[in-house]
């Protein structure tokens, strides 16, 4: 019996082409991207996606994960932290270079504005944002113990 | 799926796997699934195309083709191919394109985030490459991946004065772009045809998003979904004001959500006067002489010699490339193209070179097109509001042309030089 010849499994030669051309506009701009300080301009593109992939999102994952745990049986508790909390720290990825002060003098030097406003405003926005949360678990306690029983 | 005398094998490794982002066991969440990952990329894909297009559209509104002055990717090669004149109408055009840009690129934070958590069960396939398309696939995902997150990161950090990333702003993030797009683009060609089946079909494809071992939910699809556009939501309500003067206090977390003080001064500014390092005797009536060169030779002038001129009012705003703009502010000095007579050029003005009073800073010497010039609109302003220049707003004079990027609407300028660039 002859044995079958090994081949190089290449995949649809459409997409090898497709792919092509897409590394070969990606080059052309990447060698001028990279016209610099190329080292520590690959380490951001690629360390973007790491820090992202293998940082960022185990870090809030795990922590959904925990949160989830500890509410225990009462998950519909879950979402009155849960949604507060990503809506705060989701400003405060965005804007944590004016909200920790670390580009305070800058800022203040050019815009002639006052950075100091940023942090009060976050915190102010997270209390919000957990109040309303609160509120709204509040009213809907409400209404479940108003509600006749042995529905 | 495992076929084949494997199968024991892998059932009883897939115990210890299971532990490992490589088992799909791994992946609990019951949210991961075709459908959700199409809804996102399918608001990726419009969304990323409109901040591309406005992203080339900034670029070409400093006309990099004009002068070197203006050009911060001198290397750019082909990709300037699509280049144009930048117009002066409509007066808001670059109001409008980068407030779009920056606007609607910090919307789309929270999707571009739910779309990697999406997907990222992708990211441990193994085995690590079935064909070399399918490698090749995954080497163009680090590209689109990374590059996305480039450009998001590095805009970010620009709109808040964080320089921090290797290099200067205006080369990373339009390279970047570019790199970034080619990825994007033969994602979204292999992709879309997928995501549109998914969208169309109610009854959901089962893929290897799909978890094998799901937790019980504790949020619906939908229900995240809505958590999503919440986020996109909350940016874009905090972050729009700094385009509309009425609407300002609402941007609470955006940079030029405040205003300065109060009074004909009391708009947005880029850059301070003493940030830029003009001193007040650098201003001063004695000490400021406006030089105007062109074909007929030098012609020197005071505030008070300009002051003689025609005077004209214009109503136009400040738009930064940064993405914050105001509303239009009533300007009043001398024609570009009045000055542009007093050297020679009556009737047929020509390119301009402008330079400011600042020692330093990237744009303290920048090139205007004779479109800009000719347009009665385009002014060096002296006054603003009804009342003289502040120090922060160029005094002694500074140019505003209509449509213009904020930057080239050079304050303190020193010295106007007309002539083909």
């Amino acid at each position: 019996m002859p044995r079958p010849r090994f081949t190089l499994p290449l995949g649809s030669p459409l997409q090898l082409l497709l792919l092509a051309c897409s590394f070969a506009l990606s080059a052309y701009a990447g060698v001028r991207l990279l016209d610099g300080d190329w080292f520590e301009i690959a380490l951001w593109f690629v360390g973007a996606a790491l820090i992202h992939d293998l940082l960022l999102l185990p870090l809030y994952a795990t922590a959904d994960r925990l949160l989830v745990r500890a509410t225990g049986p009462r998950r519909t508790w879950v979402a009155y932290v849960r949604v507060p909390t990503t809506l705060s720290l989701l400003l405060l990825l965005v804007w944590f270079p004016l909200i920790t002060g670390q580009v305070t003098r800058r800022y203040d030097a050019v815009t002639g504005l006052s950075a100091d406003r940023f942090l009060e405003h976050w915190l102010l926005v997270t209390a919000v944002l957990f109040a309303g949360s609160a509120g709204l678990f509040v009213v809907r306690l409400r209404r479940k113990s108003a509600a006749p029983h042995g529905r | 799926m495992v076929h084949g005398p494997f199968r024991g094998v892998v059932a009883t490794y897939g115990r210890n796997m299971r532990r490992t982002p490589f088992s799909p066991a791994f992946w609990r969440s019951p949210l991961r699934g075709p459908w959700f990952t199409s809804v996102l990329g399918v608001v990726l894909l419009g969304g990323i195309t409109v901040l591309f297009v406005t992203g080339l559209l900034s670029y070409a509104a400093y006309n990099p083709d004009l002068s070197a002055v203006n050009d911060k990717t001198p290397g750019k090669g082909l990709l300037g191919f699509y280049l144009f004149s930048w117009p002066t109408d409509p007066h808001w055009l670059y109001r409008l394109t980068q407030g779009v840009h920056v606007t609607l690129g910090i919307t789309l934070i929270p999707v571009l985030l739910a779309k990697l958590w999406s997907v990222v069960p992708k990211l441990f396939t193994l085995p690590p490459a079935r064909s070399l398309a399918h490698a090749l696939e995954r080497l163009s995902l680090l590209l689109l991946v990374g590059g996305g997150l480039f450009e998001f990161v590095t805009g970010v950090l620009n709109v808040q004065l964080d320089y921090i990333f290797p290099g200067s702003f205006y080369p990373l993030h339009f390279y970047g772009a570019w790199v970034f797009f080619g990825a994007f683009v033969a994602h979204a060609v292999l992709k879309m045809p997928i995501a549109w089946r998914n969208l169309r079909q109610l009854r959901e494809e089962r893929n290897d998003l799909v978890s094998l071992n799901p937790d019980p939910p504790t949020v619906s699809r939908r229900g995240a979904l809505g958590l999503v556009g919440g986020g996109s939501l909350l940016l874009f309500g905090t972050t729009v004001g700094q385009d509309v003067d009425g609407l300002r206090w609402s941007a609470v977390l955006a940079p030029h959500g405040a205003d300065p003080g109060s009074g004909p001064g009391g708009f947005q500014i880029n850059k301070t006067a003493a940030y830029a390092g003009i001193t007040a005797a650098d201003r001063s009536e004695e000490g400021w002489r406006l030089v105007v060169k062109g074909r007929t030779g030098t012609v020197r002038l005071s505030r008070a010699e300009l002051l003689q001129l025609p005077l004209h009012s214009s109503a136009l705003p400040i738009a930064c490339v940064e993405g914050w703009s105001t509303s239009d502010q009533w300007w009043r000095g001398v024609r570009l193209r009045d000055l542009a007579a007093l050297v020679g050029y009556d009737g047929d003005p020509p390119d301009l070179f402008v330079q400011s009073l600042q020692r330093h800073g990237a744009f303290r010497r920048a090139a205007l097109r004779a479109n800009q010039v000719a347009d009665p609109r385009s002014l060096l302003a002296l006054f603003v509001n009804g009342e003289s220049l502040t120090p922060d707003h160029g005094h002694p004079a500074r140019i505003i042309v209509p449509a213009a990027p904020g930057v080239l609407n050079t304050k303190w300028v020193a010295e106007l030089t007309f002539g083909d660039l």
